[in-house]
């Protein structure tokens, strides 16, 4: 008997099959190969579901804002910025009227200047936006306190 | 003395040995090994940008990050967008100041650092901006990479990172060649849009796509042949960004550009 070869071996296999039982509590029942192979589905199933359940804040469809707010909604529809989507600048919804009962609505001048800021580009759809210059153009006030949104047109100011 | 016939025997043995797949040494069920090679997957999401109507507004970096709860403030985002101005003198200046989050409003090119550069508007020979997410590549590098198996790809095509498994080894954010991923200020692990995998498994579009005035951003899944998006990549010309990566990006482009990287 070879003791100085049978005794560090025993050690080996001992840290071997702590390791693997070690290995059976600690890993997750769900982990394994997913439908993806082992390069790219090698996961922990439940966290697909996990993602699934994140919160919606947005909606999105405006439907949902037409029934409450069905004047604002109608005359926006009627204007250039009825391309805009209601939460763009009335903030997401969650679920409103329940939880926020009031919405931040976003009446910053830089909200209007993301588009109505005018840039020369002759490839881009932004040189068509009509726009002012934000510098010369009533520094400082609010485009909301002369302009409604809801009707853009010049006619319309306030 | 090795006989001629013991030594053919070895050889064999030797050959036969070696050519057993390491994969078939560790004792799985069949059907998890080649669980990966059926395609039965009825879904394959994608993602179409038109850089044509693209204006640079930046509401859908807002949105996103207001929907995926991504730290206002923080210089992180999911998505963000590019501008691209293109002078006649054949040179690119490109920026995203914050990631777009409060869109274009002047013609200065942030060269960062607080330093800016104003270009005369006769001297643009092209100019034009570039939204940017995730391409949930087919073949994803950033899930080659991670050790632990925190990031993986879902049987649609979407890469999702697990928090509770990520270690922040960081790897995944290099490894990517679009450089879509960033640490979570929050959470201190790898972070990366998902097509709002939470609003897509629920029939919703994404958060930047509902939040796009002009049609820019449209998701499709490319196995339904009557989707909108799988009719415009199939019979227009598209192009993806960084196709020499091999990594087969799912994000198509309508007017891209030699100039766009």
């Amino acid at each position: 008997m070879k003791n100085h070869v049978f005794r560090p071996l025993a050690i080996i296999v001992a840290l071997v099959v702590l390791i693997l039982v070690a290995r059976l509590f600690i890993v997750p029942k769900d982990f394994g190969v997913g439908e993806r192979g082992y390069m790219y589905g090698w996961h922990r199933a439940g966290n697909e579901n996990e993602w699934k359940a994140f919160p919606v804040k947005y909606n999105f469809s405006s439907g949902y804002c037409k029934d409450c707010h069905g004047d604002n909604y109608e005359g926006l529809m009627k204007s250039p910025h009825a391309i805009i989507p209601c939460e763009d600048c009335h903030g997401p919804v969650r679920d409103h009227p329940s939880d926020p009962p009031k919405l931040a609505i976003d009446t910053s001048r830089a909200q209007c200047l993301r588009c109505h800021s005018p840039l020369p580009y002759p490839s881009s759809g932004r040189a068509e936006i009509r726009g002012v210059d934000p510098e010369a153009h009533n520094p400082g006030v609010e485009c909301s306190s002369c302009h409604n949104p809801h009707k853009p047109a010049l006619e319309s100011m306030r | 003395m090795i006989s001629r016939r013991s030594l053919l025997k070895n050889a064999i043995k030797g050959v036969a040995a070696l050519s057993i797949p390491l994969a078939a040494i560790e004792a799985v069920n069949p059907r998890t090994l080649f669980g990966g090679k059926d395609d039965k997957a009825k879904v394959r999401w994608v993602f179409l940008v038109d850089t044509y109507k693209c204006v640079g507004c930046g509401l859908c970096v807002k949105a996103c990050k207001n929907e995926n709860e991504i730290p206002y403030d923080a210089n992180v985002t999911r998505t963000w967008v590019e501008r691209y101005v293109i002078t006649k003198d054949g040179k690119r200046h490109a920026d995203t100041p914050k990631g777009a989050r409060d869109g274009f409003t002047t013609s200065k090119i942030d060269l960062g650092m607080g330093h800016f550069e104003e270009i005369k508007a006769a001297e643009i020979a092209k100019a034009f901006f570039v939204p940017k997410l995730c391409n949930q590549c087919e073949n994803p590098p950033c899930v080659q990479v991670c050790p632990v198996g925190a990031t993986y790809q879902t049987s649609t095509g979407i890469v999702l990172v697990d928090r509770k498994w990520c270690i922040g080894c960081g790897y995944c954010i290099m490894g990517c060649p679009y450089g879509v991923r960033f640490f979570h200020p929050v959470y201190h692990v790898a972070e990366k849009c998902n097509f709002c995998y939470h609003r897509i498994s629920k029939g919703l579009k994404t958060a930047c796509v509902g939040a796009c005035p002009f049609g820019a951003r449209q998701i499709g899944n490319i196995k339904d042949p009557n989707d909108p998006v799988t009719k415009i990549i199939m019979t227009q010309r598209v192009s993806v960004l960084k196709p020499e990566y091999g990594t087969t990006p799912q994000v198509y482009y309508l007017g891209g550009d030699e100039f766009i990287i």
